[in-house]
């Protein structure tokens, strides 16, 4: 049989590999997504104090970092039972907000953005950021500094660093706003406002106006019918930092509904032998392998999947947007995985319009920042959206708030069988009769990268290159020929990749 | 005239660093006018081939951010110091095991155990990773895990260490100008094995919270005692802080927001083993001349493998084999 790997794959937070194997016709028979890391977060956090784990699992990812010190906290809180007084949250919401701005840009402009605004198929070294920068004009380029700078300015002022912020402890957080930042706070999020809606306008000229592109979203190759989840507050809108978990199944009705304490009722693990990384699945539904429909519990959770599993946004504007995407795409829920993009950016505008909200909450100043924990802690559990998914956290501790077990289903991971799934029916539509070459490999990626994937998240591991090779074999399994994106080497063995 | 090359290549990291070199925001123009990119997979598409098609030596500047955590990571390890003139040991992970060195507190085993039988993991075989996997198409492979984190420098030859988790990105900024400073001859490169983009004392140095010299009788966790005092020294205030023994360079950042040092930038100037020194720090400010007392007193600090060692464990004195902190001092 005939193989191709891709390795490493590039413009995603991780590392990974990609084995595709043809059979005699040269079409593709299957393929392996590979996770080939980990780092062991959740043995040794065991043994750590609690109020150092939205600290230590910071560090599970530095893409996210604000992701995991929210639930972090979150876990933290309910171990000890404490409610946070509410500056405390509008706080830890207000810095999360001015994040998901920023990180949802660095995706659109740098990673996922490229293939749309240069072209799937453009030449490699065009194919990046700086690519767009010359594309699309310095102007531009210089927007999308400033609304990375705003954010983790705001990031910055709040939880001290700009990576790995320090601010959030069990009962609340350490940091008291004064009146002028929260007023150059409120500023920036207006401009993040006017940011987020421009490049909703720039999506639509660059990839709605253009049919090919079009064709590409709503086409089958970058289609799958699953499950959806996302966190939902009371009136079932998109929220972030708080709410209940929702799962839609594939017809967009409501499977399920759970609160943080309840998810182990919902959620499982598959394990397979080829990769370090899990499969979560929908218990209740089964993990019925890598296929999608009513029957296979496999589901998604990214911005896309947020929107699908709730009934709108909570802010005007992000709800016209929702609306508009609806309607053009025909109704939900949404299947095509490239319309994750597109539901990024609306979640962009979300995230900018709350960051106004909360700067502009009389209460966001007040020094009521903090509760001290009265009861024993025993166990708790913290979920967030981080912006590639749904974040679990659940911690057991001794009487002293000593972790005695760690249980992490992170963002990224919950998506791992859609994204197996996706870049295997990928491959199957765009290598036909063996052809292979730079550009269709590139699209294969473009079927991970619109996840936004972030295996060091996932592994709660390394993140680290996955660029793209492919590798031929033939029937018996022997190589006879590998292409990489940017050239026609000579064959490589996979012993001398590993 | 072709730009010299400039690279970046992560391993067993968390993508931080990343983040910190694109938060130089405008700069990074400075470093696409002055260098080709000839590898960089979190932004962009170069592959391995590439890098491996290259003469030795060809990319001027190497910042490898990221521990040594499986075979792979050494691999590539080997392969970037052998094509890079300039190799840079960026961030916490590479330079001393930042906190996935923690791992080090127990076997690879146990790390790989726990995390394929949590409670939510369905695993009725009680499979486990395996480096080899026959699929009904053929073989695949994943690298095995080493041993133990190791330090980019307990495995390859290293020019300069830069360290923070992550290091700041005015430090990042500064280190960029310096480089770009050396390519038009205006400025000399600092010796080998130099600690760069970062200070000479420690984060008390730089921290403006007040000292009193005052001494305390009991340690406190921060959640029974917050909101600190925003303008005394939080070590002074009962809660364990780690600046007395870490490395200037951030500006005191996590004190300003009224939480501790974690001790992210390493050991400061001259510390050979970080643990040791902070011990003695905190020693320093316990009230008591009684030993029971001051047992009970120290019994206040709830972990102390992670109190003292949190970013350090791998590059610290209790690793075999690993002479704790052997850069040069400049």
């Amino acid at each position: 049989m005939e193989r191709i790997t891709i390795d490493p794959i590039t413009r995603l937070e991780g590392h990974g590999k990609i084995d595709i194997f043809l059979d005699d016709k040269g079409d593709v028979a299957n393929s392996y997504f590979q996770i080939p890391e980990l780092r062991g977060f959740e043995r040794f956090c065991v043994g750590r104090p609690i109020e150092e784990m939205p600290l230590l699992t910071n560090r599970i990812c530095g893409v996210c970092p604000e992701a995991h010190h929210m639930a972090a906290a979150k876990a933290a809180d309910a171990a000890y039972q404490i409610t946070p007084p509410r500056t405390a949250k509008l706080l830890r919401e207000l810095l999360y907000m001015a994040f998901y701005c920023t990180d949802h840009t660095t995706h659109f402009y740098a990673l996922g953005g490229p293939d749309f605004i240069i072209g799937p198929d453009a030449p490699v070294a065009e194919r990046n950021i700086l690519g767009v920068i010359h594309k699309v004009g310095m102007e531009i380029g210089g927007k999308v500094i400033q609304m990375r700078k705003f954010g983790h300015k705001v990031v910055e002022m709040i939880g001290g660093r700009k990576v790995h912020p320090a601010v959030a402890i069990p009962g609340g957080v350490t940091k008291i706003l004064s009146e002028g930042e929260r007023k150059e706070i409120e500023e920036m999020g207006r401009w993040a406002i006017e940011f987020a809606q421009f490049s909703l306008q720039t999506f639509n000229d660059i990839v709605l106006a253009n049919q090919t592109y079009l064709d590409l979203i709503v086409g089958d190759i970058y289609r799958d019918e699953t499950y959806y989840m996302g966190l939902v507050d009371k009136n079932n809108k998109v929220n972030f930092y708080d709410g209940k978990v929702r799962v839609v199944n594939p017809e967009g009705k409501e499977f399920c509904k759970y609160a943080p304490n309840e998810y182990m009722n919902h959620l499982a693990e598959h394990v397979e032998p080829w990769t370090y990384l899990k499969f979560p699945y929908l218990k209740n539904v089964g993990w019925k392998g890598f296929t999608d429909g009513k029957d296979s519990g496999v589901y998604m959770a990214t911005p896309l999947s947020r929107l699908n599993a709730a009934d709108g946004m909570a802010t005007p504007l992000a709800q016209e947007h929702y609306e508009k995407m609806y309607e053009t795409l025909g109704g939900k829920p949404v299947h095509q995985r490239l319309a994750i993009h597109w539901a990024r950016l609306i979640e962009l505008l979300y995230a900018a319009e709350r960051w106004v909200e909360l700067a502009t909450d009389p209460e966001i100043t007040s020094s009521d920042v903090h509760c001290k924990p009265t009861e024993i802690p025993t166990e708790g559990v913290g979920i967030v959206e981080a912006p590639r998914g749904t974040l679990t956290h659940h911690y057991w501790t001794d009487e002293r708030g000593i972790l005695t077990q760690v249980n992490l289903i992170v963002g990224t991971t919950n998506n791992y069988a859609p994204i197996q799934m996706s870049t295997k029916k990928a491959a199957q539509h765009l290598i036909k009769g063996g052809k292979v070459n730079e550009g269709l490999l590139n699209m294969v990626e473009m079927a991970f990268r619109a996840y936004d994937p972030c295996f060091g998240c996932a592994t709660h591991s390394l993140p680290g290159q996955m660029p793209l090779e492919v590798r031929l074999h033939d029937q018996r399994g022997e190589l006879v020929d590998v292409v990489t994106q940017s050239a026609i080497p000579e064959p490589l063995s996979n012993a001398e990749i590993a | 005239m072709s730009k010299p090359k400039f690279a970046m290549y992560w391993s067993g990291s968390c993508g931080g660093c990343e983040i910190a070199v694109i938060n130089i925001h405008e700069k990074i123009l400075d470093v696409d006018a002055n260098f080709d990119i000839a590898f960089w997979p979190v932004a962009m598409d170069a592959k391995v081939k590439d890098v491996e098609a290259l003469e030795d030596e060809e990319i001027l500047l190497c910042l490898w951010n990221g521990s040594i955590r499986n075979e792979e990571n050494e691999h590539m390890a080997h392969l970037m110091r052998k094509k890079s003139k300039l190799l840079v040991s960026f961030g916490s992970c590479a330079t001393e095991g930042c906190i996935p060195g923690l791992g080090n507190l127990f076997p690879v085993a146990e790390l790989i155990d726990t995390a394929y039988t949590t409670l939510t993991t369905d695993n009725p075989d009680n499979i486990r990773p395996q480096t080899v996997t026959q699929v009904p198409e053929g073989e695949i492979t994943i690298p095995a895990m080493k041993d133990r984190v190791h330090t980019l420098a307990q495995v390859v030859d290293v020019d300069y260490f830069m360290p923070g988790c992550p290091p700041e990105s005015h430090q990042i900024a500064a280190v960029i100008d310096l480089v770009i400073e050396v390519l038009q001859g205006k400025a000399e490169l600092p010796p080998k094995g130099a600690v760069i983009g970062a200070g000479h004392s420690t984060v008390c140095e730089e921290c403006p919270r007040q000292r009193n010299l005052k001494a305390i009788k009991a340690f406190r966790r921060i959640q029974d005692v917050a909101p600190l005092d925003p303008e005394l020294c939080i070590l002074e205030q009962g809660v364990p802080c780690n600046g007395p023994a870490t490395r200037s360079g951030c500006k005191a950042r996590c004190p300003s927001v009224g939480a501790q040092c974690i001790g992210c930038y390493g050991p400061a100037e001259g510390v050979v083993d970080y643990g040791a020194r902070l011990i003695t720090a905190f020693a320093s400010v316990i009230d008591s001349k009684d030993p029971e007392e001051i047992e009970q007193i120290l019994d206040g600090i709830p972990d102390p493998a992670g109190q003292f060692y949190r970013f350090n464990l791998a590059d610290s004195l209790f690793q075999a084999g690993a002479p704790a902190f052997k850069k040069n001092e400049v």
